[in-house]
């Protein structure tokens, strides 16, 4: 499959964005006064049960921006980007309809906590805030929701490659847990670069690098098993397209149009399989070392580390999903015997 | 509505007669032709007079050799392959679909894209195994066979006119329409008689349209055996920083 650049844009940049209010709204669950707090009164407080960084407004504000420019970025897929709002009605049948309608309402939670974020912050510690309606029970609800809302977006968006039979190594449940596990890393890496650098940040910092790190394993463990089994799979043969597979071995002759048309262009593509195992190399080592140096690096030069992880982390995800798609190959290949 | 509608009796769909398909791609030019010009049209081409003309076809005619063994020794037998939509009875080109515009009629099973809705995602040119879809880059919206629904029914034209073009052009005859839900039609007979098979029933999208193998032929030719193929990658025909990447990738 061509390898287009919106919607791995998308996919990057939102699941990043949604791994990171996932952990924004579980940080809320737990914790909802954070929220109401400045760092200053956040580390007076015993325990310093506060110390969660995705909870501030600047973060919760930056990870809106990646969920929407990735959002924004999907558009860009299509060939009536006006007509969007469209994709929101066949929810019974499918999995982009469903993406759609659980992005938007993913926004409900998320705007609202943002509202609230910016209201604190304006008013500097309201009262409201501490009333227990407030910190007990709506904050907290919001974060589920926001949580929730995250899971499920990026749980649906996998739904749709792994849903079509027609792309056989996308038909496969390691498609879904690597997608989720993946915007879990993204989120972490984000939610670490996000901790600040005072003292009392210092130790979530490093817990968030070392979980990072034991998120890492599993997901390239899962895109090994992945490319491995990308590897075993056989091809469809043009013989069996076409239905002729009894008579004898069967190759195109004459091609039924001399230019490239959709379907060489969209669904013919070759590049990543000739070079893929250096750039599965590159994606496996990103993903699984910008974390790994980054906590090492951060015990020497602090938080600039953790940027320079989420960095790298990105980039072997944009490799990773690059490689998803290009490394794909369409059943109506075969016809075309490429 | 993208979910499918209960299975309707009729089918209606093509049987091609491998056989006697000579590879005019006079189907494809008379489908191209009227339905640049029919209800769902215009079907624009990009660059159609430049170097590099392309534009959507419903209608695709491959020719494969296929390799066979005779007493003789070994021979390649010929194949003509139109390729087109199949009208599936349960596509998930149709389930996939996020707006609605790709749709399954209930009364005759003729699979169409209601072309104000579609919003060009590409999601069912992705969900059809057999290349039946293909984006408009003009228009923006996903194109395909209509089965002619703008010829069979319409009674402006003759009764023996009500037709799907690519039918009515084929001067091999290898072109057939009719209902294939009806078991005694002359179609259902056709495919009975000869064979007629579905193209990847593994799918399991169940194609109404059914194709006819080439007849055995005379010189008593069998099967010979598969080898391996390699894949190639044309390196001039790439944009400039995939020409890059691959040198650098190739070092
Ligand atoms: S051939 Fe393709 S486009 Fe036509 S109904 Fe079947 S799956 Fe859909
Ligand atoms: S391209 Fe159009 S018809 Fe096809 S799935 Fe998208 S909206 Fe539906």
């Amino acid at each position: 499959m061509r390898p287009t650049f919106s919607i791995i844009c998308f996919t990057v940049l939102s699941g990043i964005g949604y791994g990171a209010w996932f952990l924004a709204g579980i940080s809320l669950a737990t914790h909802p006064l954070c929220f109401a707090l400045d760092e200053s009164s956040m580390s007076r407080l015993p325990g310093s049960l506060c110390n969660l960084p995705l909870t501030n407004l600047v973060s919760f504000l930056l990870a809106f921006a990646l969920v929407a420019t990735g959002l924004l970025c999907s558009l860009a897929h299509l060939g009536k980007p006006k007509r969007a709002w469209r994709a929101l009605s066949q929810w019974r049948s499918s999995w982009l309809s469903r993406e759609g309608i659980a992005a938007l309402v993913t926004f409900v939670p998320a705007s609202l906590l943002a509202l609230t974020g910016f209201l604190v912050w304006t008013t500097n510690h309201p009262s409201w805030v501490f009333a227990p309606f407030w910190s007990m029970f709506a904050l907290p609800l919001l974060g589920i929701c926001l949580s929730a809302g995250a899971l499920i977006t990026v749980y649906c968006t996998a739904n749709i490659y792994s849903s079509l039979k027609t792309i056989r190594a996308w038909h496969d449940r390691k498609v879904v847990a690597a997608y989720l596990l993946l915007a879990l890393y993204g989120g972490l890496l984000f939610a670490t670069a996000m901790a600040r650098s005072d003292f009392a940040w210092m130790s979530v910092r490093d817990a968030l690098c070392v979980i990072t790190v034991m998120v890492a394993i599993p997901c390239v463990w899962l895109k090994y098993r992945y490319w491995r089994s990308l590897d075993t799979q056989p091809h469809i043969s043009t013989g069996h397209a076409v239905g002729l597979e009894l008579l004898g071995i069967t190759r195109p002759l004459e091609a039924p149009h001399t230019e490239e048309n959709y379907l060489t262009r969209e669904m013919g593509f070759v590049l990543a399989r000739k070079h893929s195992r250096k750039l599965r190399a590159i994606a496996f080592g990103l993903i699984l070392f910008s974390p790994i140096v980054g906590f090492l690096l951060g015990l020497a030069i602090g938080p600039a580390a953790s940027w320079l992880a989420l960095t790298g982390g990105t980039l072997g995800l944009f490799v990773e999903r690059w490689l998803f798609f290009a490394e794909a190959r369409h059943a109506v290949i075969a016809y075309y015997g490429r | 509505m993208t979910s499918l509608p209960s299975p309707s009796p009729k089918k209606l769909g093509l049987v091609i007669d491998l056989d006697i398909c000579v590879g005019c791609h006079a189907c494809a030019v008379a489908c191209k032709e009227w339905n640049d010009g029919g209800e769902f049209g215009p079907l624009p081409d990009a660059d159609p007079y430049g170097g590099e003309p392309n534009g959507v076809w419903f209608n695709r005619v491959h020719t494969y050799a296929v390799e066979q063994e005779t007493p003789q020794g070994a021979r390649e037998l010929t194949v003509h392959f139109p390729r087109s939509c199949l009208h599936c009875e349960t596509p998930a080109c149709v389930t996939v679909c996020p707006t609605g515009a790709s749709y399954k009629r209930a009364e005759d099973g003729i699979v169409l894209v209601d072309e104000d809705k579609c919003i060009g995602c590409q999601l069912c040119a992705w969900a059809c195994p057999y290349g039946a879809r293909e984006i408009s880059a003009k228009k923006g919206t996903m194109q395909k066979c209509t089965l002619c629904v703008d010829r069979i029914y319409n009674e402006t034209l003759d009764e023996a006119d009500r037709q799907p073009a690519c039918v009515m052009a084929c001067p091999t005859r290898a072109r057939h329409f009719g209902d294939l839900g009806d078991a005694q039609s002359p179609v259902s007979r056709l495919v009975a008689e000869r064979d007629g098979y579905a193209l990847m029933p593994e799918f399991g999208y169940k194609p109404v349209n059914r194709y006819l193998p080439p007849r055995p032929r005379r010189d008593g030719a069998s099967a010979s055996p598969a080898p391996a193929r390699e894949e190639t990658l044309e390196r001039e025909k790439l944009p400039g920083v995939l020409r890059w990447l691959d040198r650098v990738l190739s070092r």
